[in-house]
């Protein structure tokens, strides 16, 4: 009887360990999501972020349930050209706050499946892969905007654009 | 006689001021572009032919007596395109009462997956006047070059996602082209062209 309450408070121990190293576990945060809204019959739009991870780690995946294809794309300029290009791991560094904008990484929802219309919710679930090679997954509600808004940081730089 | 010598010198004037209307602004004097770059010496998209969303063929002619501002993009870009778009609708804004005068025209480089419909509620869901101009994959082609617009289709999975030029073209009234205006530039810089080249041609 002893022996056995032992190994349930053991048993106990190890899941409230569990709980603690699944948080631990969650340590890059989302901040300022958001997706720009589209017109009907648009397949494709953008989502955008920043995130920040406490330890190393990658970007290595996003879904949501509104596209049938969702990718890291890289826009880069190049005297007046405008580049891009898909991104199949997005390196977060510990401590630095990376920035997913329409001046850099997005986040681009393909093939979308329905209207995404200014208010709605759109449900987005990133994979990120520590440098220790752990997988977390982070359940993000990203707001809709208007078709015309910028990320904060532009919006501030170009005056009221909103 | 003071009657008729007065309506003459009017009539004068008035063929003096058709010349110089016919004759464009003269580009050596004064188009002094605070953040643009002066097009007055280029020839880039003189005959392009291309359908706008009602199925109307628009020419270069079509925008006589506006001050056609022209870019081109797709509709499936979440970055550049709609910033461009943004800050046209915000230069309209900005030039208050001469907005009236400026025609923002967005040429789709991705006439495949661009519908018409697509394209016409894509560039008027940021400004109803805005127009779109769309064609065949061959005339977009054409026109790009025309244009001296870079443009490449870059794989992307199962999809593809396209790089191009991202500056805009502005002409005067008669169809010159006179002005461009980089992607960097914020609406209030743009609008200060814009509202030098209109006082001056």
């Amino acid at each position: 009887m002893a022996v056995s309450l032992h190994s349930f408070t053991r048993r106990l121990a190890a899941v409230a360990l569990l709980g603690l190293s699944a948080s631990a576990m969650a340590d890059t945060t989302v901040s300022e999501p958001w997706v720009r809204a589209s017109v009907p019959q648009q397949q494709a739009t953008g989502a955008f972020m920043v995130l920040t991870a406490e330890r190393d780690s990658a970007l290595v995946g996003v879904a949501s349930p509104v596209a049938k294809t969702v990718q890291i794309h890289q826009m880069t300029m190049n005297g007046d050209v405008m580049g891009m290009q898909q991104v199949k791991v997005l390196a977060l560094p510990a401590g630095k706050p990376v920035t997913l904008d329409a001046n850099g990484y997005h986040v681009m929802l393909m093939g979308l499946k329905q209207q995404v219309k200014e208010g709605e919710q759109v449900p987005l679930t990133l994979t990120i892969k520590t440098a220790e090679g752990e997988t977390q997954t982070l359940k993000v509600q990203a707001p809709v905007r208007g078709l015309t808004a910028q990320s904060p940081e532009h919006a501030h730089d170009h005056g009221n654009m909103h | 006689m003071t009657d008729l010598l007065s309506r003459r010198a009017v009539v004068a004037g008035m063929g003096v001021l058709g010349l110089g209307l016919l004759a464009g602004c003269n580009p050596a004097r004064g188009l002094e572009f605070k953040y643009g770059k002066n097009m007055s010496n280029e020839i880039l998209g003189r005959s392009f032919r291309l359908k706008d969303p009602q199925g109307n063929v628009r020419t270069l002619s079509s925008f006589y007596g506006s001050m056609p501002m022209i870019f081109f993009g797709f509709t499936q870009c979440p970055a550049v395109c709609p910033t461009a778009l943004a800050r046209a609708a915000q230069i309209k804004k900005l030039m208050g009462r001469d907005a009236g005068f400026l025609q923002v025209v967005f040429i789709t480089l991705d006439p495949e997956r661009d519908t018409p419909e697509v394209l016409d509620t894509y560039v008027k869901a940021f400004d109803p006047s805005f127009t779109a101009l769309t064609g065949t994959p061959e005339e977009i082609d054409q026109v790009a070059r025309e244009f001296k617009v870079f443009y490449e289709r870059v794989p992307a999975g199962d999809t593809y996602t396209i790089s191009h030029s991202s500056t805009s073209y502005v002409y005067d009234s008669r169809g010159t082209l006179r002005l461009s205006l980089g992607h960097s530039l914020n609406a209030k810089e743009c609008t200060e062209d814009l509202l030098t080249l209109m006082e001056i041609c």
